[in-house]
């Protein structure tokens, strides 16, 4: 029993992860009808965004301490970053502690501006092309992203951690009442899990109780009619992908203590968000969270030792076999529209 | 001639002798001239170019012509990698077993991947076969290491059984006795060319692969995957069903690409599983896609192309640019040093992502469509049947 709330809780920072991306994925199907390659990357550079808030706070002012030699009898060089000396040794250091927080902030506005800048210089020219078109552009997009954050941070993964305040596990068994250490679950994986469902909801209840979403909800159904009522409905769809961008990028920042950010991070999840967004059901937002969630705790229930004894493997292709068997019996997805991609 | 129309006949004449003659094109700059680093024509590359021409034929048999796009090729080309490697150990280090059970394993392979992945179209089929690929390739990885030897790679030993080879049987992949790392080097005015067995070996059935996806683009099958690129719902009404003939496109194909892995292994006998992942699948994409989906010379261009390029760029480096860039003042120097680094060297992938995106946006057609707006804004009107237009 304690096995299974475990990997419950195990597959929910996953799923939080892929549900996120695979959001902002069918956020950008569902208005402009673009199959988005470049998502993972989008993703990537929203955890690299983590990375160089981390580094510019940590921009040190070099100075010569000469009472102190180090060990090759120079004198000492001490490092001060910045933050420290305008805001005080205790305040700045909390500021860099706090980094990955704080970048959260940093991001959103870059986010935006990738978005909008992608949407006007690229993807705009592809409406009407053919999907393979698309996939083709935004795959050879991606390649590009990630290739220029290498040559900026080079191809090792660099650690960023969260702040100290959130290290550390949470005895979760003992909370409901089983042995101690018997669930212990890492505070952070508790704080993406929660921000992942205030974004999921914020997304949701933007399109649902909003004017600005109301539009957007019309456009995807039917993108002419609400043209032809005299509004811009262009404007607010590119609006809508730095958004859906945006949300790829926060779920990067966040994701940044968890798994330290490479360059290729963005691949390695864009393959598994496709899966999601298809098992899903292209183009339904729900449908894109039930399934995010869903492949995540499954694919930590499979990584389970008992399982693994019965069916050795079953945990590299869990994912992949569970979006084949959807696909082949539910050809829409889970929760797919009808006349969505038949084509 | 071999059942071709009088214009494919020499359209086929002048690619065997551009194939035959791979070690003089690719070698155009004499070895003492600065220019010498720009010469591609040693084995190894000549070698790929032909493997991974094969490749891009196979595939744009599929994408080309009914415009399925699979992202999961580099699946058979691991299978095929593997089952000649497994030949090499059990049976022989003549390569004719090896290439033989490649196909046909990876024909086996995709006679069931394409069987489940035509059931949908678009970019679910797209996603269907990235998750094939995916799973092959974990697999590999993890469970199947009794097969696939995990990390390591599957590689062949002097332990092994070969039961077909004799005492003083070669070490090393050969045909009939002709081991694929031999090399005749010939040295006239300055120029050094090398003809490498393997390179031969590939060049042969590269150019029976060619003659073969020829044959299919002017036959009447290739007119019915044409259709269904077209459009599926027109052919379905006349009576016709599409699935049959895109599986069968898929399983030539796969066979393409098995065919390809196991001469990868033939010429050097080492199989990974890296082989298998996606991204790979990905590059025969970008080749088929840069040369001309669609064209028949195109995929081979594409393929010949990155190749080189890839050699080619990733040789250079700082130093070579600083000798470049020496006439100039220190610091544009420096300037442009830097510039170019960022392309060169490790930054290969870069340029490729570029490049393959400047090909997407402003040149549908690759090279070939390029060649051909050529041709037409120097007037020479472009015959509508002449092989190297574009197929639609």
């Amino acid at each position: 029993m304690d096995q299974i709330i475990l990997q419950l809780l195990n597959g929910l920072d996953k799923g939080s992860a892929y549900a996120l991306i695979a959001l902002g994925l069918t956020l950008i199907f569902g208005t402009l009808g673009v199959v988005n390659f470049a998502h993972g990357a989008l993703f990537m550079i929203g955890s690299f965004c983590a990375v160089t808030l981390q580094k510019i706070l940590k921009i040190s002012q070099i100075s010569i301490d000469e009472t102190k030699v180090d060990f090759l009898g120079n004198a000492l060089k001490v490092k001060t970053p910045y933050v420290e000396i305008w805001f005080g040794e205790a305040t700045g250091q909390m500021i860099i502690d706090w980094s990955v927080p704080l970048a959260i902030i940093f991001s959103i506005p870059i986010m935006l501006f990738i978005g909008w800048a992608m949407e006007r210089g690229l993807i705009k020219h592809f409406y009407n092309r053919p999907h393979a078109d698309q996939i083709l552009v935004t795959f050879g997009l991606a390649i590009v992203m990630q290739e220029i954050i290498k040559q900026f941070f080079g191809a090792n993964p660099i650690p960023t951690p969260a702040p100290d305040f959130f290290k550390g596990s949470f005895d979760f068994g003992q909370f409901i009442g089983f042995e101690v250490n018997k669930i212990i679950y890492p505070y952070w994986r508790i704080i993406y899990f929660i921000f992942s469902a205030i974004i999921i909801s914020g997304v949701f209840s933007f399109l649902r109780f909003t004017t600005f979403g109301m539009v957007v909800r019309a456009g995807m159904v039917d993108r002419e009619t609400v043209g032809l009522l005299g509004i811009n409905i262009d404007k607010r769809f590119t609006i809508m992908f730095g958004v859906a961008a945006s949300v790829a990028g926060l779920a990067g920042v966040m994701y940044a203590p968890i798994n330290s950010p490479n360059f290729h991070m963005g691949m390695d999840f864009l393959v598994l968000s496709f899966v999601v967004v298809v098992v899903g059901g292209m183009g339904s937002l729900p449908g894109a969270v039930l399934a995010g969630f869903m492949l995540g705790i499954l694919e930590s229930f499979a990584s389970m030792n008992e399982i693994k004894s019965i069916l050795p493997g079953i945990d590299q292709i869990i994912i992949y076999l569970v979006a084949i068997i959807i696909l082949l019996t539910r050809p829409r997805g889970l929760m797919g529209k009808k006349g969505v991609m038949e084509d | 001639m071999l059942g071709l129309n009088k214009k494919d006949s020499k359209f086929l004449i002048i690619v065997i002798l551009l194939t035959l003659s791979t070690p003089f094109v690719m070698q155009p700059f004499s070895e003492a001239s600065a220019l010498s680093q720009f010469n591609g024509g040693y084995p190894d590359l000549m070698q790929r170019v032909a493997i991974f021409g094969i490749f891009a034929i196979g595939f744009n048999i599929l994408f080309g012509l009914t415009g399925y796009l699979s992202f999961g090729h580099a699946a058979f080309l691991g299978v095929g990698s593997y089952s000649a490697v497994w030949m090499f150990k059990l049976l022989s280090m003549n390569i004719i077993p090896g290439i033989v059970l490649a196909v046909i394993m990876s024909g086996i392979f995709a006679l069931l991947i394409g069987y489940v992945s035509l059931r949908r179209s678009g970019i679910y089929f797209s996603i269907l076969t990235l998750a094939f690929a995916q799973m092959s390739y974990n697999l590999a990885y993890s469970v199947l290491t009794p097969i696939t030897n995990g990390e390591t790679g599957l590689q062949v030993r002097p332990s092994d059984v070969r039961l077909l080879d004799g005492a003083n049987a070669p070490d090393y992949p050969n045909l009939f006795g002709w081991t694929m790392s031999t090399s005749y080097k010939w040295e006239v005015w300055g120029h050094l060319f090398t003809f490498n067995v393997g390179f031969y070996v590939c060049a042969f059935i590269a150019i029976c692969a060619f003659y073969l996806s020829l044959r299919i683009f002017r036959s009447p099958f290739g007119l019915m995957l044409r259709a269904v690129k077209s459009n599926q719902n027109r052919m379905s009404y006349t009576g016709l069903n599409p699935r049959p003939y895109t599986l069968a496109a898929f399983v030539i194909s796969g066979m393409y690409a098995g065919l390809a892995g196991g001469l990868l292994a033939s010429m050097d006998p080492l199989a990974g599983a890296e082989r298998m992942q996606w991204t790979v699948g990905g590059e025969v994409v970008v080749m088929t896609i840069l040369g001309g989906a669609g064209t028949l010379l195109g995929p081979v261009l594409g393929a010949g192309a990155i190749k080189y390029l890839e050699n080619i760029f990733s040789k250079i480096n700082e130093n070579i640019l600083h000798g470049w860039f020496d006439f100039l003042p220190e610091g544009m120097e420096n300037f442009f040093v830097w510039l170019f680094a960022r392309f060169t060297g490790d930054g290969w992938h870069l340029t490729l992502g570029l490049l393959f995106m400047m090909v997407v946006i402003f040149l549908p057609g690759g090279l070939m469509e390029g060649a051909d707006r050529i041709r037409k804004r120097f007037g020479r009107k472009s015959d509508d049947n002449s092989p190297s237009n574009p197929a639609e």
